[in-house]
């Protein structure tokens, strides 16, 4: 962990996550699998939105870019279309990217443009005092829930799928080895990758559901979720209600950013070949 | 004969620790305590170096190394940011 802590901006550290609060782990995860694929600091660039999540580009020695609330794909986006040779990665909070960002977000997967989503989902807004979202299970109490959430939640595996990502993953800040193993894939895979990863927050949805603590929380994230690979050998009633973890979907595609390259490079040998096309017309004017 | 048992010694940055019991609860040896609400490694001799302390931290605050692998210099969490660089060299 010496190693890993180069990756990070000491002097910034302790961070500013609530005790037993699950981004730590998640952030720890990412600089764990970014130092086993040996990437380079300096072709590595870290974009965030707003939330408790998004504090996490903070506490990072890359190119650092903390945006305007869901719109960090939107950031990411032009970095990579500008700079197509950085690995771009996006952290975010399930409220920022399946609410605000909502749009963003799949309108990224729908491109398959190169950027790896790490989406840190503790089902609650955190950072504004445990309002629910998007992600929040149903029935589950939250400050704007009290008499609990009515609302379904989304699956956020299930929308990347089906929007086009070709990455999708899921994994908990308690199978950690799981989520460094995903991220390592996510970040070696060229499209739009997905990596959620289910946290607790023991301060608002433990606190307000009277889960308990950073560990209790950790158990029922535990006992909610099964892996992907165990599940396909049980039968229905026993992975009823159960969240899959592991990697879900892995379908290569072209990448945005790369075709987009080529696209401009067919139209500028075009125009130049072109009789009284556009590069002669700006040679011959005086 | 048998392998030698391989053994294992913690850095722990109490600086960082903010006592939420994660790496507490969840060591399969319990060779982890909490004192003073900070962690302190107790039965140091029964690790087995599995370090899902150190990747379940969300303060960066446990390591484990193997003996005859200990880090050089001074801890990340020891030093004085507050000091400018020329302090230190005075």
């Amino acid at each position: 962990m010496s190693n890993t802590l180069s990756y990070f901006r000491q002097e910034r550290l302790p961070h500013i996550w609530c005790p037993g609060c699950g981004h730590g782990t998640v952030t720890g995860a990412l600089v764990r699998a970014i130092e086993r694929l040996g990437l380079d600091k300096n072709k590595i660039c870290v974009v965030s939105g707003i939330g408790c999540s998004s504090r996490a580009v903070g506490y990072l020695d890359f190119d650092t870019l903390h945006t305007a609330h869901g719109r960090a794909l939107a950031f990411a986006t032009g970095i990579k279309l500008a700079r197509p040779e950085l690995k771009v990665i996006v952290m975010t909070g399930d409220g920022d990217c399946t609410a605000i960002g909502g749009n963003h977000f799949i309108h990224a997967a729908r491109r398959n443009i190169g950027i790896t989503t790490i989406v840190m989902n503790n089902e609650i807004y955190g950072m504004t005092s445990g309002q629910y979202s998007p992600m929040t299970p149903k029935g589950m109490l939250g400050t704007t829930a009290p008499y609990g959430n009515a609302e379904r939640s989304f699956d956020l595996c299930e929308l990347a799928k089906s929007s086009g990502a070709t990455f999708v993953g899921r994994a908990t800040s308690y199978h950690v080895p799981l989520l460094i193993d995903l991220i390592e894939k996510a970040l070696s895979n060229n499209g739009f990758s997905v990596v959620e990863a289910l946290t607790q927050c023991p301060t608002y949805l433990g606190r307000k559901n009277k889960i308990g603590g950073a560990v209790e929380m950790l158990e029922w994230i535990k006992n909610q979720t099964i892996n992907a690979k165990a599940a396909a050998a049980l039968p229905p009633e026993k992975r009823e209600g159960k969240l899959l973890i592991g990697e879900l979907h892995n379908a290569p595609a072209p990448e945005f950013a790369g075709e987009y390259g080529e696209l401009i490079h067919t139209v500028q040998r075009n125009f130049a070949n072109m009789k009284g096309g556009l590069w002669e017309c700006a040679s011959n004017s005086d | 004969m048998s392998e030698q048992k391989k053994v294992y010694f913690h850095v722990v940055r109490e600086k960082w620790c903010k006592g939420c019991n994660i790496c507490v609860a969840f060591c399969p040896k319990k060779v982890l305590e909490l004192v003073n609400g900070k962690v302190a490694v107790v039965r140091p001799d029964d690790c087995i170096g599995c370090r899902m302390c150190e990747l379940r931290c969300p303060d960066f605050a446990i390591e484990v190394h193997e003996k005859g692998g200990e880090p050089s210099g001074p801890d990340a969490a020891n030093h004085d940011y507050d000091l400018p660089p020329e302090a230190s060299n005075a």
